[in-house]
C-alpha cells in the first residue's frame, strides 16, 4: 500500500466507484422513461434528450458561470422535447416509438449543431460532496467523491415509487397507462396526463445528459454520449418499471461498464472488446432470463406498445 | 424550451466569431468562385476540428495554410471513412475545382484515396499516415507523417522526474504499431531516468470514447499511476480527468496546457502547418511535389509544449539535452539490447533502428516495463 | 380503366401529404439556418446543386442511397408484423465480417462461386442475428426493439474483437483489417456510371420484398399477425414461423448491405463498417411508412441530403450537423402529417375502390 498501489483490490473499487460515475445519466433517464412509459407511452427519443441536455448544460454554464443554472437548462431543454414528443403521439396514427427515433436525431442534430463553439471551452464543472474523509487512501477518497445530482437521482427514486403508488397524481398516470379507456370514462384527459408525464421524463433526461458534460466525464463533444439514453430506456424494462429496481439497474449497468478499464489497469488486456461489451451482454442476458412468452412482464402498463 | 435554446443559440453567434476556426457560420460567406490563378486546397477531417487533438492539429495545419496568398482553402470535417470520403473528394474536385487534397485520416488511404487518385491522375493527393510505398501507390499520391514518439520519449524523461509512485498511465485507442511506437518510447524515456518505472496501457478500443477515457484514467490513477497520457484523438478529456485527480499528465497531438494549468508537464505536438506550407509553396512554384515526407524535431515537423510549471530543473535540463541530440539526428531510441515486457529480446544488443528504418513501422511488441499485453 | 384511373389518385393522393411535409421540413430548415445568419435560400440552392443538380451529384446520391435501401429492409419487413426493429447496423456489421471472412478463405475459387459464397455468408450472419432476435421475441417475449439494439453493441464488439484479434491481416499495421479481398472479388460499378451494384442489388431485394409482403400468401399471413396478433393466433396461422422467418429475412437484407460494403468500397472489413447506414436506414423505413417499394425513394432522399451536406460546410459554413437537424426536421414534421393523411381527397373516388384499404 505504500507505493499507492491497490492492485487487484483496484478492481472492486473502481467497479464501485464506477457505478456511483457512470449509473448517474443512466438512473436520470431511467427514471424519467419510467415516468413516461407509466402513462403508457414509449419514449426513444430520451437519446437526443440527453445530448440536448448535456450541450444545453454546458453552454449555459459556460456562459453563464454557473453550472446549476446549467442542470436547469438542461431540465428545461429536455421539457421541451419531452412535450414535443408528448404533443405529436397525441394526433391521431402517430406511432410514439417512430416519434421518438425522430427526436432522437432531431436532438443529436441540434446539438451537435449548437454545440459546435462549446467543444473547445471550458465550462465550470458541478461540485463534488467527499464521502471519503474517513479513508486514508486517496483512492477510496476518490471513489466517494459523490455528486450531488447521484444523490437527488437517489432520493428520487423512492420519491417517484411513493408518488406513483400513493398520491392521486400517480394513481391517474397509472390508470391512464393501464387502460386509457377506463381513464376516459373516468373523465381524465388522456393527451394531457401523457403530455405531462413525458414533459416530466424529459426534464430528467435533460438533467441526466447535464451530468455528463459538467460532471463526469465533464466535457462536451460529439461522441459524449455512446447510446446512454437509448440504454436506459432499455434499463426501464430490465427494471420492470420500478423506479428503485431502475437504481440497481443502473448501478449494475454503470459498475460494469466499469469493468473492462478495471481488468486493463491491471494488465488484463486481452479481449478488451469483449469486456467493454459487458454491459450489453449482461443487459440482455438478464432481459431473456426474465422474460416470458406466456404472461405480460410485472408491472408493465397495459398501454404501452413495447409490452403488447 | 424557449430560453435555454434561445440562450446558447446567441451564444453560438457570440462564439462564433471568437472561435477562429469556425467563424464562417455567422457570417454566411457569400461563395465567391476561386480566381484562375488561386490554388484550391481541400482538407478533410474525420473529426471535430477543434477537438484539442488530431483533427485540431490539422485544422491548425490548413489554418495556416489559409493564411498564404494565392490560396483557397476547402474543409470538411466529420467524414467519415467510407464512400463518404471519396464523394467529398470529388465533390471538392468536381464542384470547387480543388486540385491538391489533403484527406488527413489515416484510414483515408486505402482504399479510399487511392481509388479517387486513379481517377484523377492529374491531381495530387497527400495523406497523413507516411504508407506511401514507390511502386506499389500512384505517382500523383504522397504521404507525410512525423516521428512524433521522439515527443514521446521526451515526454516520458519529463514524467519520470515527475513521477513519485515511479507508476505512469498511459491510455491508448488501439494496440496499432504507430501506437505501440508512442507507448514504447515514452516508456523507454522514462526508463533512461529510473529503470524500475513502470507504464501501464489501457485500451479503449476507439479513438474517441470520453466516458470509458475517463474511466480508464481514474483506474490507472487509482492504480497509483501518477502521471498519465494517451494517444487517443481528443486527450481533452483525459487531461482535464488527471488534472482533477490531481496528478500530472502529459499532452498529445496539440497542446493542451490550458485544460491543466497545475498538472501539465509537457506534450507531444505536430506541427503540421509547416509541412502544409512547404507543399503549397512547391506547388505554387511548380516544384515537384515529393512522395515521401517524414521527419521529426530534426525537421520542424514534431515540436514539444513548453513545459509546465511543475517540471523540475532537473528534468528540463535532462530533457533539454536528449532534445538537442534529437535535433542533431545523433540519438536514437532503439538501440538494443530492448526487450520486450514478456522477457524476449526483441532489439539485440549492439543492433541499432533509427527512425526511418522501415522495421519499427511493424512495431508489435510492448516494451520492457510497461504492463499489459496485446490481443 | 377506371381501375388504374384510381390507383393513380389514390397514389397522387397518398403524394400529396408527404410532399407537403417534405415542403414544411424545408420551410422549417429554412428559417432555422436564417436564425444562425445563412441565406436560405442560399441552402436550398446549394443542396438542389449537392443531391441533384448535376449527373456528377445524382451519382453522389444513389451511390449514398445504395446501402440505405438495404438497411431500411431491415426495419420495413418486421414492421409488417408490428415489430420495431433497429439492429441494422449490427447485421450490416456482422454481414461484412462474415462475407469478408469467406471471401479471403476461398481466395482462388471462381469468381462466381466467391461473390455468391459472400453474399450467403453475409445474409446467413445478418440473418442470424435478426432472426435471434425474432426468436427471442416469440420464445421468451423479449422486446425485441431493445434486444436488437443490444446486440447491435455486441455485434460491433465481436466485429472490432475479430478484425483486431482472430481474423487480423499481419499486414494491416495501422488499421487492423481483415486480409483484403482480390480484385478480382470486388464488386465494380455500373457501366457507363460511377455508382456500385449495391444499388441494383437493393433495388431488387426491395422489389422483391415488396412482392413478398403485398403479392403472397406469405405476406398476406405476416400483415394479419401484424394487424392483430392474436386473431392470426385463432385463425391457426404459425406465428412463430412467420415472425422468424420474416426478421430473418430482414436480417439478411441488412447483411447483405454489409456484403455490398465489404466487396464495392472497402474491400476487407475493418471498423469503417460502423458508418451509421443502419441507424439511417431505421429513418427511411419509418419515412417510407414500412413500405418496401417506397423505401428506394425515401433513401435516395437521405442519400441526396447526405451529398449536398459537404457543400453546405464548404460554402456556408454550416456544421456537418445540419444534415441531422434536417433529418430530423423531415422525419417529425412527416410524423405529424401522418394525421392528416387519409383527410385530404383530391379526385373523388370511382365507386369500384375500396375504400382505399386503410385502417381509419
Amino acid at each position: 500500500m505504500d507505493d499507492g498501489s491497490l492492485g487487484w483490490w483496484g478492481v472492486p473499487l473502481a467497479v464501485l466507484a464506477g457505478a456511483i460515475r457512470i449509473s448517474t445519466p443512466f438512473l436520470f433517464v431511467s427514471l424519467g422513461e419510467c415516468l413516461t412509459e407509466k402513462s403508457g407511452r414509449i419514449n426513444l427519443g430520451l437519446e437526443g434528450t440527453l445530448v440536448m441536455g448535456a450541450m444545453t448544460a454546458y453552454a449555459v454554464s459556460y456562459g453563464s458561470g454557473d453550472p446549476w443554472l446549467g442542470v436547469l437548462a438542461a431540465g428545461l431543454a429536455g421539457t421541451a422535447f419531452g412535450a414535443l414528443h408528448a404533443s405529436i403521439c397525441g394526433l391521431e396514427r402517430v406511432n410514439d416509438i417512430a416519434v421518438g427515433i425522430a427526436l432522437m436525431l432531431l436532438g443529436t442534430g441540434l446539438a451537435f449543431f449548437l454545440g459546435k463553439p462549446f467543444i473547445q471551452p471550458q465550462a465550470p464543472q458541478l461540485p463534488a460532496i467527499s464521502f471519503g474523509w474517513w479513508s486514508g487512501s486517496a483512492q477510496v477518497r476518490s471513489a466517494l467523491q459523490v455528486n450531488a445530482l447521484f444523490l437527488v437521482g437517489l432520493a428520487l427514486a423512492p420519491l417517484l415509487l411513493w408518488g406513483l403508488r400513493n398520491t392521486r397524481w400517480g394513481m391517474v398516470l397509472r390508470i391512464v397507462g393501464e387502460s386509457a379507456e377506463a381513464a376516459r370514462a373516468m373523465g381524465y384527459k388522456i393527451n394531457q396526463v401523457r403530455l405531462l408525464a413525458t414533459a416530466c421524463g424529459g426534464f430528467l433526461a435533460g438533467v441526466g445528459g447535464s451530468f455528463l458534460s459538467l460532471h463526469y466525464p465533464g466535457s462536451w463533444n460529439e461522441r459524449l454520449s455512446s447510446g446512454q439514453g437509448i440504454t436506459a430506456v432499455a434499463l426501464v424494462i430490465f427494471a420492470r418499471w420500478d423506479p428503485m429496481l431502475c437504481v440497481w439497474a443502473s448501478l449494475l449497468f454503470g459498475g460494469a461498464s466499469a469493468l473492462g478499464p478495471a481488468l486493463q489497469s491491471v494488465g488484463v488486456t486481452q479481449g478488451y472488446y469483449l469486456f467493454n461489451a459487458a454491459p450489453y451482454v449482461l443487459t440482455l442476458a438478464i432481459m431473456i432470463a426474465t422474460s416470458s412468452s406466456r404472461h405480460r412482464l410485472a408491472g408493465a402498463p397495459a398501454e404501452l406498445s413495447v409490452t403488447r | 424550451m424557449g430560453n435555454a435554446l434561445r440562450f446558447s443559440r446567441r451564444s453560438v453567434l457570440k462564439t462564433m466569431t471568437a472561435v477562429g476556426g469556425l467563424g464562417a457560420l455567422g457570417a454566411g460567406m457569400p461563395w465567391t468562385s476561386a480566381l484562375a490563378k488561386d490554388l484550391v486546397i481541400g482538407f478533410i477531417y474525420v473529426g471535430p476540428r477543434d477537438d484539442y487533438g488530431y483533427n485540431q492539429a490539422h485544422a491548425e495545419g490548413a489554418a495556416a495554410v489559409k493564411a498564404m496568398p494565392g490560396v483557397k482553402v476547402l474543409e470538411e470535417e466529420k467524414v467519415p471513412e467510407t464512400v463518404d470520403v471519396e464523394k467529398t473528394m470529388e465533390s471538392m474536385i468536381n464542384l470547387d475545382g480543388a486540385s491538391l487534397l489533403f484527406p488527413t485520416s489515416f484510414g483515408y488511404f486505402d482504399p479510399h484515396m487511392l481509388k479517387e487518385a486513379k481517377k484523377h491522375s492529374d491531381l495530387t493527393f497527400l495523406h497523413c499516415g507516411g504508407l506511401w510505398t514507390p511502386g506499389k501507390h500512384p505517382a500523383n499520391t504522397g504521404s507525410y507523417f512525423g516521428y512524433i514518439d521522439e515527443a514521446q520519449y521526451l515526454s516520458g524523461i519529463v514524467a519520470a522526474y515527475s513521477s513519485k509512485t515511479k507508476k505512469l498511465g498511459f491510455i491508448a485507442a488501439k494496440p496499432i504499431p504507430q501506437v505501440l511506437r508512442n507507448i514504447n518510447s515514452f516508456t523507454l524515456g522514462a526508463r533512461s531516468v529510473d529503470p524500475t518505472i513502470t507504464t501501464a496501457v489501457i485500451f479503449t478500443g476507439d479513438w474517441s470514447m470520453p466516458v470509458k477515457e475517463a474511466e480508464a484514467a481514474n483506474s490507472l490513477i487509482d492504480q497509483g499511476a501518477d502521471v498519465v497520457t494517451c494517444h487517443v484523438d481528443s486527450p481533452k478529456v483525459i487531461v482535464e480527468t488527471a488534472e482533477k485527480r490531481g496528478v500530472f499528465c502529459t499532452g498529445y497531438h496539440a497542446s493542451q496546457a490550458t485544460l491543466a494549468p497545475k498538472g501539465y508537464l509537457t506534450g507531444a505536438e505536430w506541427n503540421w502547418a509547416k509541412v502544409y506550407t512547404d507543399y503549397v509553396k512547391m506547388a505554387q512554384g511548380g516544384v515537384k511535389i515529393p512522395n515521401l515526407v517524414r521527419g521529426g524535431l530534426k525537421e520542424g515537423i514534431i515540436k514539444t509544449s513548453p513545459y509546465g510549471a511543475a517540471v523540475s530543473d532537473a528534468a528540463r535540463k535532462h530533457a533539454d539535452s536528449v532534445k538537442a541530440t534529437f535535433m542533431d539526428g545523433s540519438f536514437v531510441i532503439y538501440k538494443g539490447p530492448i526487450k520486450d515486457n514478456k522477457g524476449n529480446s526483441v532489439i539485440a544488443a549492439g543492433k541499432e533502428h533509427g527512425q526511418t528504418d522501415i522495421a519499427l513501422e511493424s512495431m508489435n511488441w510492448l516494451v520492457e516495463g510497461v504492463v499489459g499485453s496485446l490481443a | 380503366m377506371d381501375r388504374i384511373m384510381n390507383a393513380l389518385a389514390a397514389l397522387l393522393t397518398a403524394l400529396v401529404v408527404p410532399g407537403a411535409a417534405l415542403l414544411a421540413s424545408l420551410a422549417l430548415f429554412g428559417a432555422f439556418v436564417a436564425l444562425v445568419g445563412v441565406n436560405p435560400l442560399e441552402v436550398y440552392e446549394l443542396m438542389y446543386r449537392g443531391a441533384f443538380g448535376s449527373w456528377f451529384s445524382w451519382q453522389n446520391t444513389l451511390t449514398r442511397a445504395a446501402p440505405l435501401i438495404l438497411t431500411a429492409l431491415c426495419t420495413a419487413l418486421p414492421a409488417q408484423l408490428g415489430l420495431v426493429i433497429i439492429g441494422g447496423e449490427g447485421a450490416l456489421v456482422l454481414g461484412g465480417l462474415a462475407a469478408a471472412a469467406t471471401g479471403v478463405a476461398l481466395d482462388g475459387a471462381p469468381v462466381a462461386l466467391v461473390m455468391g459464397a459472400m453474399g450467403l455468408a453475409g445474409m446467413a450472419a445478418g440473418a442470424a442475428l435478426i432472426g435471434g432476435v425474432g426468436a427471442l421475441r416469440h420464445r421468451r417475449g423479449v422486446n425485441e426493439t431493445i434486444s436488437s439494439l443490444l446486440l447491435t453493441y455486441i455485434a460491433i464488439a465481436v466485429m472490432n474483437h475479430m478484425v483486431e484479434g482472430p481474423l487480423k491481416d499481419p499486414a494491416s499495421l495501422n488499421k487492423p483489417s481483415t486480409a483484403p479481398l482480390a480484385e478480382a472479388y470486388q464488386i465494380g460499378p455500373l457501366p457507363g456510371m460511377d455508382v456500385h451494384w449495391g444499388l441494383v442489388l437493393g433495388v431488387l431485394c426491395a422489389v422483391a420484398a415488396w412482392v413478398l409482403m403485398s403479392r403472397t400468401v406469405f405476406g398476406f399471413a405476416a400483415r394479419m399477425v401484424g394487424g392483430n396478433p392474436r386473431a392470426a393466433r385463432m385463425a391457426g396461422l404459425p406465428v412463430g414461423r412467420l415472425l422468424i422467418v420474416t426478421t430473418a429475412l430482414a436480417g439478411a437484407a441488412a447483411g447483405l448491405a454489409g456484403m455490398v460494403e465489404v466487396a464495392a468500397v472497402h474491400g476487407r472489413a475493418n471498423a469503417a463498417l460502423v458508418a451509421g447506414y443502419g441507424s439511417t436506414g431505421v429513418l427511411v423505413a419509418f419515412l417510407a411508412r414500412q413500405n418496401p417499394l417506397a423505401v428506394i425513394p425515401v433513401a435516395i432522399l437521405f442519400g441526396g441530403i447526405g451529398a449536398s451536406g459537404g457543400l453546405l460546410q464548404r460554402r456556408l459554413g454550416l456544421p456537418d450537423a445540419s444534415v441531422l437537424v434536417f433529418q430530423g426536421i423531415i422525419f417529425v414534421v412527416l410524423l405529424a402529417s401522418e394525421a392528416m393523411q387519409g383527410r385530404v381527397r383530391l379526385f373523388a373516388p370511382a365507386p369500384i375502390l375500396p375504400a382505399a384499404a386503410k385502417e381509419a
